[in-house]
């Protein structure tokens, strides 16, 4: 049987930061235990799932951790651009995570 | 080993936070208050221009609760990167704000400043022994990169509060500091585990961002024991729940389970984070890893220009529909118009409603909207030729021919008269690197100052 699961069903928190002026960073904190484990067993969140729905090179996706004291899942990219520089449009990186939003997985 | 106190009042100096929680944290008779007073998050401009994020009169209101509490409690007041990002000039802003309250309140004190601005000439020594790292993904420092670059400074770690703690001084105002060592130092200096102490300090410097509901302007106090430490809100509608805290820890950093930071990093792999009671978490197992040499984080930034933008609104489906047509062209006229002379400039068009929030990085590039937010921007490397850049774009934007026009009257909705916005200085950041120091201190000389009274009847 195919279930349909919406990351927006799943998670608590699903935002977007600066990690200094040179990297993005996600966070997907989840509702539940169980939720969060079927994420990590099935490695559901990996790097070309992130450099896809940004449409930039997998290389500029530096890391996808499990944090288990937090239910978390963390994905970290370069910045398009420095935070600030010319053709920047999100000095704090707070507002790139909606993409995310919008994630369906069949399980 | 007796618990240690810490209070935080809040995430940064002249956010704000009310007054019932900091007395709340008053009365838990804390040992040190500290607090972070910066960021790199509000961009490169703030660093190169010398000017605080943070607003004086905010900073001031703040302080005028912490500083004469403390005093009476016999207590000291750690402050780091005073002023927002901690260069010289904002240490100078943070010391003259202080002062004012000593002298307005009648109040007399010792007080260490820490100059955390570091010399040009230093650095390019540095370099040239190979002393200096790009941090990932930035690039290796050149030597003009370094000599364009208007101010540097160091990300000081505990090494330089150990030293004014020793002094004896009853205020240390600092600049540029690694967020978590404000925090630690006390706890250090009295023999206290330094990855303990640091990671207490990791959660300190966002107090009540750690808690649930989260605040970016509440107090919050930490316990240090020899093998635990504790954290708890002051505000009784915010409770500290193990996922709360441990949820932080991700906030803003690329790897939770190691954080590097001066001299060393903090390992959380083996870290536990304990329900104590309904509103406190105990958390143990954090561990500071020294690295074998002793490294520093600069931050830099460079002056690229000035800017003047035009904020507009578009409503006609014709021209939603042409829009990058319509762009395209303006940029065109922009170029042949100026062409003969020879001018340098950046032009940019934002445009909201479509990629305006997510640049390069939106996934979804069909317009939806049945109006457009648009932002004409020019940088150039003075102010006349960004005016003119700026001026020009927005004319020919207004009255541009688009294929299929009937408004033929004008394509843009100005907001605002004038138009036309001077934004000032533009800076870029352009170092981002870590140096290696021969002693942790060198790089951040320590002054000290008595504030308030007349100095020839120091106590």
């Amino acid at each position: 049987m195919i279930l349909k699961i919406r990351l927006i069903d799943t998670a608590e928190v699903i935002r977007s930061k600066n990690s200094g002026p040179y990297e993005l960073t996600f966070d997907i904190i989840f509702k539940d235990w169980d939720t969060f484990k079927l994420f990590c067993d099935k490695k559901l969140i990996r790097k070309e799932l992130i450099a896809r729905l940004y449409n930039i090179p997998e290389e500029k996706v530096i890391s996808v951790i499990e944090f288990k004291p937090a239910k978390a899942i963390k994905a970290t990219i370069v910045r398009p651009i420095a935070s600030g520089g010319l053709g920047e449009t999100d000095v704090y990186g707070a507002q790139q995570h909606a993409p995310l939003l919008s994630l369906e997985f069949d399980i | 080993m007796e618990e240690l106190r810490i209070l935080s009042p809040t995430a940064i100096l002249g956010y704000g936070f009310p007054v019932q929680s900091f007395e709340e944290g008053m009365r838990r008779n804390p040992h040190v208050i500290a607090v972070d007073a910066g960021s790199t998050d509000p961009g490169p401009y703030y660093l190169g221009a010398g000017i605080s994020f943070t607003d004086r009169g905010a900073v001031k209101r703040d302080l005028e609760i912490i500083l004469p509490a403390a005093l009476e409690k016999g207590i000291p007041v750690i402050i780091g990167s005073a002023g927002g990002s901690g260069g010289r000039p904002h240490l100078e802003w943070n010391i003259d704000i202080i002062k004012e309250i000593a002298e307005e309140k009648g109040l007399k004190f010792r007080m260490a400043v820490i100059n955390a601005e570091i010399d040009k000439e230093y650095i390019s020594k540095k370099l040239s022994e190979g002393k200096v790292q790009p941090l990932y993904p930035n690039q290796r420092l050149t030597e003009n990169e370094l000599k364009e670059t208007g101010r540097i400074v160091g990300q000081m770690g505990v090494e330089p509060f150990l030293r004014a703690l020793d002094e004896e001084v009853r205020v240390i105002v600092a600049g540029r500091a690694y967020d978590p060592a404000v925090f630690a130092a006390a706890a250090i200096q009295k023999g206290y585990d330094k990855g303990l102490a640091l990671h207490l300090g990791k959660i300190l410097e966002c107090p009540s961002i750690a808690a649930a509901p989260g605040s970016g302007s509440d107090s919050m106090i930490g316990y240090l024991g020899k093998d635990y430490f504790k954290v708890e809100p002051l505000n009784p509608i915010r409770k500290c729940t193990a996922l709360s805290v441990a949820a932080h820890t991700l906030y803003e950093k690329t790897n939770p389970y190691i954080l590097p930071g001066p001299g060393g990093m903090l390992d959380l792999t083996e870290t536990e984070f304990i329900q104590e009671t309904e509103r406190t978490v105990r958390v143990r197992g954090s561990r500071f890893i020294p690295s074998e040499k002793y490294t520093v984080k600069l931050e830099g930034a460079r002056k690229i220009g000035y800017r003047t933008l035009s904020i507009a609104g578009i409503r006609d489906p014709i021209m939603i529909a042409g829009i990058d047509e319509v762009i395209s062209g303006v940029r065109e006229r922009v170029k042949d118009n100026f062409s003969s002379l020879k001018m340098d400039y950046f032009l940019d068009f934002k445009v909201y409603g479509r990629n305006g929030v997510m640049g390069a990085l939106e996934p979804w590039t069909d317009i939806q909207s049945h109006e457009l937010g648009i932002i004409i921007e020019a940088v150039a490397r003075d102010q006349a030729t960004a005016n003119t850049i700026c001026s020009f774009a927005r004319s020919t934007m207004l009255h541009y021919g688009y294929k299929g026009r009937v408004a033929t009257a004008g394509n843009l909705a100005f907001p605002y008269s004038p138009s036309d916005l001077e934004a000032g200085e533009v800076y870029t950041f352009s170092v981002y690197h870590i140096i290696e120091a021969d002693d942790p201190a060198e790089l951040f000389p320590i002054e000290i100052i008595t504030v308030g009274g007349s100095d020839d009847f120091e106590d």
